[in-house]
Formats: C-alpha cells, sequence, structure tokens
C-alpha cells in the first residue's frame, strides 16, 4: 500500500517534467509559428536583412544562423582538440594522484556562471584581441575562444567515460605488438570510443548554441554576415537575449520564432547524440 | 473552510496593502536610474513607502502599463499611435543624445551630416572626418529600445543604422566599449556621460544642459509616464507624480544631468 503510494507520487513527479516539456513546446510555437506562417519559412531562414522596427519590417534571420554556425564551430575547433588531449591525459598518462587533482578542477569549470566568463572576454580577451588583430576586438575568435572553455567540462566528462570503458586488453594487445603509445591511443583507443566521443562533441555542441548571457557579453552583436572571424556578429540565441525586452507585436513574434528554430535545432542534436549514446551501450554489451 | 478564511484574509490584508503603500513603476532602461533616484528620496521622505522601478524597457513599460501591471510606464520613445489612444501621457523630463567617442580621439567636432553619414556606414574611416586613419568601430543600441528610436528620429531621420554596427543592450554597456576602444563611436543619454568617454560637439554646439534650454543642441527627446487612459492614477501614484513633477524633483533630474520638463 504505502509503496504504492510513493509510487504514485514519482509517477507524478515525473509526468510533471514531461507536461512542462510539453507546454513550454505548445507556448513558444504558438507564439512564433503564425509569423512565420504568414512570410514563409523560407524568407525567414535565407533572408539576411533584420530590421524588425523599421516602418516596412523585415524578419531575416539569416545573418544571426550563420552567426550560430561560426561561433559554434569556432568553439568545437578549439574545444574539442583541447578537451580530447585533456581526457587522453587524465585516462591514460597522468599519474592517479594528479587525475584526483584535475578531475574536480574540470567540473568547476562548469560551475563558474556564464556571465562571469562574457566578463573576462569582455574585459580581458576582447582588448587583446583587437590590439593584436585588430578589428573591433568584439568578435567571433573572441566568443570561440571563451565558448570553447565553456564547453570543455561537457567534452571531457563524457569523453572520458566511454575512453575509460574501452578494455585494458586493447591497450595492452597494441603495446605488446610493439605499437608506440602514441599508436596505441591514436590507432586503437580513440577509434574503439569513437561513439562517447562523438557524443560528447554534439552535447558540446548544443551547449555552445544555446549560451546566451556571455555571448551577448563577448560577440558584438553586428547584424551584419560575418566577412572573417575577427568581425562582430550575433547569434539566435544573444538576439533574442537582446532584443527580447523591448520588443512588441510582430517583433515579438519573430523573436519567438527565433526560438522554434533554435529549439528544433537543439532537439536534432540531442536525438542524434541519444542515438549514439545508445549505440555505445548496446555496442559495449556485445 | 479554516483554511480557506485565512487565505482570504492573508489576499485581502496583502492587496489592501500593496494600493496603500507600494507603486510599481516599470520601463525604459534610461528613464529607470533617474526614476530609481527619485523615488529612493521620496522614500525617505515618507517612511513605510515602497517605490519599485523595473528597469525592462519602453516597450514592456508601455506595456505593463496597457495591461495594468504596473501604476506607471516610463517610456523614453514618443508612443506610437495605438499606444497613445489607450494611454495618458506626461512629459517629466527632456533628455540630450550625446555622441560619445573615445577620449583620446583627434575628432572634436562633426556635423550633424557627418553623424547621419558615419551611423549610415557611408562613412567608414576617421580620416574622412579628419581624425587618425583607423576604421570606425559603431556602437548602437537594439532595435526596440528608446535610445535607438529616438537617434533614429532625431539623428538619421528614417535612415536606418547600418547592420555593421556593434550593437549593446544599455547606455551603460555602450559607454564601456566605446571607452575602451580607441576607434569606437557610440550614442548614449547625457545625464551618463563620464570622463572614461568625450561627448562631441554637434555643428559646433557642445552637448551642455545650458545649450538645450536654449534650444541650440537638437538631439534631444522626451521623457515620458504613461498610465491606463480615463483611469486617474491612485493617490499614491498621483504623489510621485506631483513630486516628480515639483521644483524639487525636477531640480534633482537637473543635478544627475537631465533637463527641466518645460
Amino acid at each position: 500500500m504505502k509503496e504504492r503510494l510513493i509510487q504514485a507520487v514519482l509517477f507524478i513527479c515525473g509526468l510533471f517534467a514531461v507536461v512542462a516539456l510539453a507546454l513550454i513546446t505548445v507556448f513558444i510555437f504558438q507564439a512564433g509559428a503564425p509569423l512565420v506562417a504568414r512570410i514563409g519559412l523560407a524568407d525567414f531562414l535565407f533572408n539576411a536583412n533584420w530590421d524588425p522596427t523599421a516602418k516596412k519590417p523585415s524578419f531575416g534571420i539569416f545573418a544571426m544562423l550563420v552567426g550560430s554556425i561560426w561561433l559554434t564551430a569556432g568553439a568545437l575547433l578549439i574545444g574539442v582538440p583541447l578537451g580530447l588531449a585533456v581526457t587522453v591525459f587524465m585516462t591514460d598518462l597522468a599519474p592517479v594522484r594528479l587525475v584526483t587533482i584535475m578531475r574536480p578542477a574540470i567540473q568547476l569549470l562548469a560551475g563558474i556562471p556564464s556571465v562571469i566568463y562574457g566578463f573576462i572576454g569582455l574585459t580581458l580577451l576582447a582588448p587583446l584581441v583587437r590590439r593584436l588583430f585588430g578589428g573591433p576586438g568584439l568578435s567571433v575568435l573572441t566568443g570561440a575562444i571563451v565558448l570553447g572553455v565553456m564547453i570543455l567540462p561537457t567534452v571531457i566528462s563524457i569523453s572520458e567515460d566511454s575512453i575509460r570503458a574501452v578494455p585494458v586488453a586493447l591497450r595492452q594487445g597494441a603495446l605488446a605488438l610493439g605499437a608506440t603509445r602514441w599508436q596505441m591511443l591514436s590507432r586503437i583507443v580513440l577509434p574503439a570510443a569513437k561513439s562517447g566521443i562523438v557524443a560528447s562533441v554534439i552535447l558540446g555542441m548544443g551547449r555552445a548554441l544555446g549560451e546566451t548571457m556571455a555571448v551577448i557579453m563577448m560577440i558584438g552583436n553586428s547584424l551584419n554576415l560575418p566577412g572573417s572571424v575577427l568581425d562582430a556578429a550575433t547569434t539566435l540565441t544573444s538576439n533574442i537575449g537582446l532584443e527580447m525586452a523591448y520588443a512588441s507585436g510582430q517583433h515579438r513574434e519573430a523573436l519567438f520564432a527565433t526560438g522554434v528554430v533554435l529549439f528544433v535545432l537543439i532537439m536534432a542534436l540531442n536525438s542524434i547524440t541519444n542515438a549514439f549514446v545508445k549505440r555505445n551501450r548496446s555496442g559495449r554489451r556485445a | 473552510m479554516l483554511i480557506a478564511g485565512c487565505m482570504v484574509t492573508l489576499v485581502g490584508c496583502s492587496s489592501g496593502r500593496t494600493t496603500a503603500n507600494a507603486l510599481t513603476l516599470s520601463g525604459s532602461t534610461s528613464v529607470s536610474p533617474f526614476a530609481e533616484h527619485l523615488g529612493e528620496l521620496y522614500q525617505k521622505q515618507h517612511a513605510g513607502i515602497a517605490i519599485n522601478v523595473q528597469s525592462l524597457g519602453s516597450s514592456a513599460g508601455i506595456q505593463a502599463a496597457i495591461q495594468g501591471v504596473a501604476e506607471i510606464g516610463m517610456s523614453s520613445r514618443d508612443l506610437k499611435t495605438e499606444e497613445s489612444a489607450k494611454l495618458d501621457q506626461l512629459v517629466i523630463a527632456r533628455d540630450a543624445l550625446a555622441v560619445v567617442v573615445h577620449p583620446s580621439n583627434q575628432v572634436s567636432n562633426l556635423t550633424q551630416q557627418q553623424v547621419k553619414d558615419i551611423f549610415a556606414g557611408k562613412i567608414v574611416n576617421w580620416r574622412e572626418v579628419g581624425g587618425d586613419d583607423a576604421r570606425i568601430t559603431l556602437v548602437a543600441r537594439e532595435a526596440g529600445s528608446g535610445t535607438f528610436a529616438a537617434f533614429e528620429e532625431l539623428v538619421l531621420k528614417g535612415i536606418p543604422v547600418t547592420h555593421a554596427a556593434l550593437r549593446q543592450g544599455s547606455n551603460g554597456a555602450i559607454r564601456q566599449v566605446v571607452a575602451e576602444d580607441a576607434h569606437a563611436i557610440g550614442y548614449i543619454s547625457l545625464g551618463i556621460v563620464d570622463a572614461s568617454v568625450r561627448a562631441l560637439a554637434i555643428d559646433s554646439i557642445q552637448p551642455t544642459q545650458l545649450e538645450v534650454i536654449a534650444g541650440h543642441y537638437k538631439f534631444v527627446r522626451k521623457f515620458l509616464f504613461v498610465w491606463t487612459k480615463g483611469k486617474p492614477p491612485g493617490t499614491l501614484a498621483q504623489a510621485f507624480i506631483d513630486y516628480v513633477m515639483s521644483e524639487d524633483g525636477q531640480a534633482e533630474f537637473e543635478k544627475l544631468g537631465l533637463i527641466r520638463a518645460s
């Protein structure tokens, strides 16, 4: 009887998360879809002219879409190699004592509020980028460097699990056949942990794509299509964050529609990750 | 029954308190710091009264006033026709928009036409207006902001700001970016210009309170209080409005760099 009751309570709690997700989905689609239906999906996605308050308003998010892609790609270019190097160092090379210090340090990195990352990017990195490379300093490069660091905990913690799961026998076998340590890691261990690593990269991608506050502070928020990494740009998230407080009417609808695009992108990324993680698990069992 | 009774008393009590002793103002990020300052002074003089100022942006404040979420909405842009049909408005002060550059910039004066061309993206190098040979970094506000609307109307006269401009979410953020970039130019409320940036003369007229009052400096906008049309503000709201419009209130605005309502 008591067990039944607790089961029911837990079931309701679980249901709550699902209902919340459903409500959010319905709400943003309801608020954003009418505008997209009015101006057409192609015009909304591939028109680079965003003039929401002009006499003849134009709602095209292409520049932001490109900004998001550039910034996310940049963050991955910096964060993934660095993250994987740290991970391999922790799983296969570092003494255990060092790992016990490194792991909590990396987890702490995930706990730093994004506004602090943004502040560091704005006050330390942006002036440095301006001095070294020119341009306004607030740029895709500045944002990508900081976001690259921000996705490190995601990349490291998930790929570490899958690299550790590679059987010791594979490592020993490779070394016994005369492979160097580098050959063992690059040709045996990393390929064997591939699906977990891919999952970690996709989750990192989702994190970079969704970051808002730090990006607003570092990327300059210009509506131009970026011509180089030293140019300022705007992302889907940063434009919503910047303009939502002031938006009314169609402008507000257009921001919700931007949210819908973001929502679909993140959902797609999460589904791909789930597929990879599942494959990883079933592969390990077999 | 008991619980229901308790809740009724609680609700009755707390809602009574909000109308009598608390006042909510909501709106423009440009007006907020000034309204907040006067609110604090007013609270010091009248014990037990709470004045909450929410800095959400002009459009949000206007919406809040229309929906009755806030007793008073604050706006730094003129009301649109459909908005003024639903709201009463009062000019509480005027504010000059200053065009600011880095203190090290050689340029100290621009013509109105030059400012227009710079923000429209026609002039892209400081050399073209008598400065160093360096690319101009434009810093503007985002669409929808009252300052953005006022600048487009007063300075650009309908020509849109170039998409190459950086955008920042507040006057303070623009000031910070301009203070750090030797080649930046931006526009902010005259009231928050400080030593970290330098305000430019426009057509050789310095942006000062005197020049604004004399009618020489042209980039001037109105700060508005708005409330639901036909429904007079509550006692406390009316008392606060009276204070803001009083000699004391207006003098306080002037001390902070604004210009009197009339």
